[in-house]
């Protein structure tokens, strides 16, 4: 096949008024362009189908039938780019910000974020992580500890929305009833592999503010005067326990020395 | 010491890291984990868990694609038993509605 047939083939699996490519023959003499559609319809609902895995949530909050017609749109514009359907729709949450029949719903973008959050955990590279007794070892000089700086493992991440998008996704869990959930109330979720599951925990401001400079690479002092400028409670041993416990943290580093 | 003044001393990063190393280093044998846990939140854990996505063991079978123009529809899942406040009723709901004033 030339390049010419790859691309003109793929732009009539996609797009409904082209039509079934000239070359193309059946072993049978039976129509053509009634057995393309046929491969057509597979390969659209097939990727649809994988939206629908990645993105159970915001299925389940808007209902199959909207659910797939907005897929349908988004997989003709935006095919995939890689054969790893797990990786499928990392632009979907954009497109639902802006695609208008979706915008009653302004949660549902960043509920899509935390969804492809969780996926993106569930296959992030496995690093070793420090347990306390490495982490114990930095006690040893107190003083150099605010510029120590942590590495965070590659599956951890902090999404900070103007919506409860930890509470309506926790409510698709079980977790919560969801007519107790207004959706409007600010939240931060924390997604991160803790060996082989991974966890959706909410967290305040202070903590995400906390994690996002630690992510950024500040040292510990900063983060933690960030954290506590938005909180001045903030208390940093649980969350530094937490992250300890779930093994968050891969490496340490005191200014020049690395551990 | 830098020349700014520091609000988190080294003392009270020592503090808190200590305290969060021994919280740690308990929680392999006790229920100091479960305790802490309760202190900072419960991570949850996705129900089926199927976090592993499309195109592996979770994945579902085919179905006949939509209509493009189906997204005529208004959403109609659980959204309709969540609270919207630009919603007359509160909730999401199934049909258009005009936004309160």
């Amino acid at each position: 096949m030339t390049m010419g047939y790859q691309h003109e083939l793929s732009n009539a699996l996609l797009k409904v008024q082209h039509p079934c490519p000239g070359q193309l023959k059946t072993w049978n003499g039976s129509a053509s362009d009634s057995r393309f559609a046929v491969y057509r319809n597979n390969v659209i609902s097939s990727l649809i189908n994988a939206l629908a895995d990645n993105f159970p949530v915001t299925l389940q909050l808007v209902g199959d039938e909207f659910f797939r017609a907005m897929a349908s749109v988004f997989v003709r514009e935006f095919p995939p780019q890689s054969p790893v359907l797990a990786c499928y729709g990392a632009s979907f949450a954009r497109f639902m910000e802006v695609f208008p029949p979706a915008q009653g719903l302004p949660y549902l973008a960043d509920v899509a974020r935390l969804e492809f959050a969780r996926i993106q955990a569930y296959h992030s590279a496995d690093v070793a992580t420090l347990g306390p007794e490495h982490l114990a070892q930095a006690l040893a000089d107190p003083a150099a500890l605010e510029q120590m700086r942590l590495t965070l493992h590659p599956s951890l991440a902090v999404l900070n929305s103007p919506h409860a998008i930890v509470s309506l996704w926790a409510a698709h869990q079980g977790h919560v009833d969801i007519a107790r959930v207004n959706p409007n109330t600010p939240e931060h979720g924390l997604i991160l592999r803790n060996r082989m599951e991974v966890e959706v925990l909410q967290i305040s401001t202070a903590a995400a503010l906390f994690l996002g400079a630690l992510m950024d690479s500040h040292p510990l002092a900063e983060a933690a005067e960030y954290a506590i400028a938005c909180e001045p409670e903030f208390d940093l041993t649980p969350l530094l326990a937490h992250l300890i416990q779930t093994g968050a943290i891969t490496r340490y580093s005191l200014s020049n020395s690395a551990a | 010491m830098n020349a700014k003044t520091r609000t988190v001393s080294a003392a009270s990063l020592a503090l808190a890291l200590g305290a969060a190393v021994a919280l740690s280093s308990a929680a392999v044998t006790t229920a100091h984990a479960a305790d802490n846990e309760k202190c900072f939140g419960i991570s949850l854990k996705g129900k089926n868990d199927c976090a592993a996505g499309a195109g592996t063991t979770c994945a579902g079978t085919s179905t006949t694609d939509y209509q493009a123009n189906a997204w005529k529809y208004v959403p109609a899942g659980t959204c309709e038993k969540t609270e919207s406040a630009t919603s007359p009723t509160g909730f999401g709901q199934l049909t258009e509605y005009k936004p309160k004033a």
